[in-house]
């Protein structure tokens, strides 16, 4: 089965020969780079991790479903279902970071570049950062999402109506970033100047940071599920449409007053979007299996993956930018070097 | 129900005002041998003395829509809960969700309807509500929450009918027909209910929309439904002091062109009165069957199956809710036959 008809197949360049198949043989649900190998996690109990040679290497961390997953480049941290917390190395060993007390679902996890750890269970965010203790702060409904700022210790809790900013380590109380609505997924900008939810509605909304501007980003048919920041942070591309739709940040109002960019349009809905970490391209999933490459300036496409399977669920790039890790939601999965 | 749901995952809803028999239920289904798995969401975790690794907490968090749609609520924990459960596909067989004693039924049967993936993985099996025979008449009289939990139900189960007498029990059926002659009603003491009869009820349930007649409800039932008022030809007209069902036929084939518009405007305009509707439908031109069913102002439907030979295509639909505009649903649906 092919996605394009003959005269459009004719006319796109395919690397699809040059993927390495990766068989995962169960459902995935991420993928992350760790050192040179993928990491691939699975729907429940086990992450897969995969060399260059496709070779796969499967260890255990969770004995039920897995979550929620963030990852830093030197180890990803996983919550499950079993109401733990746990990290995972490049060298394939698994750490047991926390335990919730009432065996409650370990819901979000996010990671801070200088080694802080964020995670949620129920309407509780909790951060452990260094060797102090672990603080704990309440938000008023069940967490929807963490993400630190790129700059200082400050978590971002995406609940219901809105986003909680938290400075663990200050008294001084949280600001509250309100908007109707339920907020799951955020993200804030590689500048630090924008914050993003994705919410459950099919629609992002986002705050100017500096005096709390409302950004609203709607016009999608279906629910935001992956987020990506375009290399410098110019722009954010994300999954939800027929097209992957890249808001421009670039100037210092972000996308207010702007259109956003629409590339590589098919039949079909973008399930999962990654941007190349120092090239203006991007990887784009959809939901009848196909990836393709994109480059930004014109939209130009390269076929990674044929279309015919279930849809894509994860999208990685290496550090470097030299490989491309995917699977679709049943763990049929590949590599692409560049 | 076949094809069509086959792949998603049936889910019941457990409700009942406080005291009624809710987690009695609830235990049985989990301890009886009846080789299902089921994962439960239940509200008090220490209720249930079940050690069952796929129970599951809740909130019970109503969340408003921004979709301009006013009374359009989900249960957000639930979209959460169901989202994380699907990553242990194949480790159950079913769910069955609880609520609270005091919950409105209305956004967690909403939440089936709203939420896109949440509808790609699961299906509302049925509503089943648990109402204690003892107290049940005077609830219906000051808790607003236990009428709509008996105008919600697809299934109810009338129990501790052994702490009260005939009379008694006579009179809290009729209660609660007038409020919902649909469901199917069974009388227990201790929850002591076949499973067969509250669970995995998909289509059935919907079909006895079709068989339903004021005579079938008395043969069925074998008492007296003194308070009712059975009219011939199958309209039938009940008096709670505020909710009401209304039930539409038609052995003619419907237009589809003009039925779809007037059902979503139907809904769009009085969805706020209308909290259950079902229907199943024959459409001029077409040999499948059209089901539907929906909450407030969101619908849900899609083509069941091919009209088997020799079976009538007959058109039924059912209402229930506060307040409906009768006569100008009886006249709406008339424009809709074909002629």
């Amino acid at each position: 089965m092919t996605a394009f008809d003959p005269g459009e197949s004719a006319s796109i360049i395919s690397v699809t020969d040059q993927v390495r198949p990766v068989k995962i043989g169960a459902p995935v649900v991420a993928v992350h780079f760790l050192g040179d190998r993928a990491a691939f996690v699975g729907a429940e109990e086990s992450v897969f991790l995969v060399n260059g040679e496709a070779e796969i290497s499967k260890v255990a961390v969770h004995a039920g479903g897995i979550l929620c997953a963030a990852s830093d480049g030197a180890r990803i941290v996983m919550g499950g279902d079993d109401g733990k917390l746990v990290a995972l190395d490049a060298k394939g060993e698994v750490t047991l970071l926390a335990t919730d007390a009432k065996r409650r679902w370990i819901d979000n996890v996010a990671l801070h570049p200088d080694g802080a750890v964020a995670w949620s269970a129920g309407k509780t965010a909790f951060v452990r950062s260094g060797k102090a203790e672990d603080k704990s702060f309440d938000v008023p409904s069940t967490v929807g999402g963490l993400a630190f700022a790129p700059k200082g210790l400050r978590l971002a809790i995406a609940h219901y109506n809105g986003v909680t900013l938290w400075f663990p380590n200050m008294v001084a109380t949280a600001d509250v970033l309100e908007w109707a609505g339920s907020h799951l997924a955020v993200t804030f900008s590689p500048d630090n100047k924008f914050l993003v939810t994705a919410m459950h509605e099919p629609a992002l909304h986002g705050w100017r940071l500096a005096d709390n501007r409302h950004m609203r980003m709607t016009g999608y048919p279906g629910r935001v599920r992956s987020m990506s920041w375009s290399a410098g942070g110019k722009g954010l591309a994300t999954s939800g449409a027929d097209t992957v739709i890249m808001w421009p940040f670039a100037s210092k109002d972000g996308p207010m007053g702007k259109e956003p960019a629409m590339l590589a349009p098919l039949q079909a809905r973008v399930s999962a979007v990654a941007c190349h970490p120092k090239q203006d391209i991007l990887a784009a999933g959809y939901g009848d299996g196909t990836i393709l490459m994109v480059r930004l300036a014109d939209g130009a496409e390269i076929l990674v993956r044929r279309n015919g399977t279930v849809p894509v669920a994860a999208l990685a790039w290496n550090t470097k930018g030299t490989l491309l890790a995917f699977a679709d939601e049943e763990g049929d999965a590949g590599l692409l070097p560049l | 129900m076949p094809e069509l749901t086959s792949q998603k995952i049936p889910v019941t809803v457990l409700t009942g005002y406080l005291g009624a028999g809710k987690t009695t239920l609830l235990n049985r289904i989990l301890s009886e041998n009846h080789g299902k798995k089921y994962a439960v969401i239940v509200n008090e975790f220490g209720e249930i003395g079940i050690d069952n690794d796929l129970i599951i907490g809740a909130d019970e968090e109503v969340f408003e829509m921004n979709n301009g749609c006013v009374c359009c609520t989900v249960r957000g924990d639930l979209v959460r809960i169901l989202d994380g459960l699907m990553k242990r596909k194949g480790k159950f067989d079913a769910i069955i969700v609880e609520t609270t004693g005091l919950a409105d039924p209305a956004p967690v049967a909403q939440t089936f309807f709203v939420d896109e993936d949440v509808q790609k993985n699961a299906r509302l099996d049925a509503v089943v509500t648990v109402a204690d025979a003892k107290w049940l008449s005077d609830r219906l009289k000051d808790a607003p929450e236990a009428k709509n939990q008996i105008a919600f139900a697809d299934v109810i189960v009338l129990n501790k009918t052994d702490l009260v007498s005939k009379a008694e029990l006579a009179e809290v059926e009729a209660r609660i027909r007038a409020i919902n002659p649909y469901a199917k009603l069974h009388r227990t003491e201790r929850c002591q209910v076949a499973l067969s009869d509250v669970l995995e009820r998909g289509a059935f349930d919907l079909d006895r929309i079709l068989e339903l007649e004021p005579e079938f409800l008395d043969a069925g039932d074998g008492h007296d439904h003194h308070d009712h008022d059975h009219g011939h030809g199958g309209l039938k007209h009940y008096h709670d002091e505020d909710m009401q069902s209304l039930s539409l036929r038609s052995d003619k084939p419907l237009d589809a062109t003009k039925f779809m518009p007037w059902l979503q405007e139907l809904v769009a305009s009085e969805g706020q009165k209308i909290l259950r509707s079902k229907g199943i439908l024959s459409f001029s031109d077409d040999d499948d069957r059209y089901v539907f069913q929906g909450v407030h102002m969101m619908l849900e439907g899609d083509h069941q199956r091919a009209w088997k030979d020799g079976e009538a295509r007959q058109s039924r639909l059912v209402f229930i809710g506060r307040e409906l505009p009768e006569q100008m649903i009886r006249d709406g649906f008339e424009r809709c036959i074909t002629t």
